[in-house]
């Protein structure tokens, strides 16, 4: 699992992904609500095998602190 | 014979998914009403539990492990279990999937545990004659994919959208016998199922303030229901989805 790979699962999730990278503060995009929380986990969930929660995802600022939530329970 | 057209004196009512929940509840509330009471669950150690708090010495209460996914477990439950008066399922799992996650294995897990299992057993108790003339079934479905609609449920909605279908063709099918058949459709209720943690306990307060009546449901919410679609007082009642979800669906 690289950051690389996780940042461009991560972005696939938006209709505007492209300008997201590893420092990108993901709850202040104008496509992040409730849906893309749970897409989140769902993508964590179908390419990684890790189940995260609400509260994980609440937690993270960035990009990288959702890797290194995920990377913490592989 | 009471009075009470509420009591479940003399019934004998079978309870699935009785470790814990709204199974747990209701197999309880069964007791305290009169019903003698078989509880069925997974886990043993939860199911001695609820089988410890069932009220009435006089009456002889019986626990069965069965993972009911299981045929050779569900066979062994049918063969063991006396003539029944009433059956509540209550055996059920939740996820939350955005649609395009959704795939064919999520809708298999979900609708194992919700639907094919539940309606397998429902399938052998009347195929067997265990449930008498006049019997009274009861399913717990959800106010989930039957009435409400939310973001990343719609797996686990349409599972119990099925099992309301499938009742209503059971109601009139086993009408003939006088058998009711009968649904409830809950909101959230506080039980370990909704505490799965995809949701932060901030969404979870955001969601609960939807409810017209200010709470999310307590198991004893959905037991009370259960009490009356079992009992006399419901006798015309079949093929009926009873909603119990603090007005979320107005």
């Amino acid at each position: 699992m690289t950051i690389d790979q996780f940042v461009e699962n991560f972005a696939d999730l938006f209709d505007n992904g492209g300008e997201i990278n590893a420092q990108t503060p993901f709850k202040e995009l104008s496509e992040w609500n409730s849906l893309m929380a749970l897409s989140v986990i769902a993508m964590v969930d179908e390419e990684y095998d890790v189940s995260i929660k609400g509260i994980d995802v609440q937690n993270a600022v960035t990009v990288e602190d959702l890797f290194n939530a995920v990377k913490g329970k592989l | 014979m009471s009075i009470n057209p509420f009591s479940l004196e003399g019934k004998t009512v079978l309870v699935t998914g009785a470790s814990s929940g709204i199974g747990r509840e209701t197999a309880i509330r069964v007791s305290q009403m009169g019903g003698t009471v078989v509880v069925v669950g997974r886990n043993r150690g939860r199911l001695e539990d609820t089988f410890a708090a069932l009220e009435g010495t006089d009456r002889v209460h019986r626990q069965v492990v069965c993972d009911q996914t299981n045929e050779e477990d569900l066979e062994r439950l049918i063969d063991g279990i006396p003539q029944l008066d009433g059956v509540v399922q209550c055996a059920g799992t939740s996820v939350l999937f955005p649609f395009q996650f959704s795939t064919r294995e999520k809708y298999d897990r979900v609708f194992e545990v919700n639907f094919f299992s539940t309606v397998e057993l429902l399938r052998l108790l009347y195929k067997k004659k265990k449930i008498s003339n006049g019997g009274s079934v009861v399913l717990i479905a959800s106010v989930g994919g039957t009435t409400v609609f939310d973001t990343g449920n719609g797996v686990y909605g349409a599972s119990k959208a099925a099992l309301v279908s499938t009742m209503k063709f059971c109601a009139k099918e086993f009408a003939k016998k006088r058998i009711r058949v009968n649904a409830i459709a809950p909101g959230r209720v506080h039980t370990p199922l909704i505490e799965s943690g995809t949701m932060t306990d901030e969404q979870i307060r955001m969601d609960e303030a939807k409810y017209p009546l200010g709470r999310y449901g307590e198991p004893a919410d959905v037991a009370h229901g259960v009490i009356y679609l079992l009992s006399d007082a419901a006798a015309w009642v079949t093929g009926a989805m009873l909603v119990i979800d603090g007005g979320l669906s107005i």
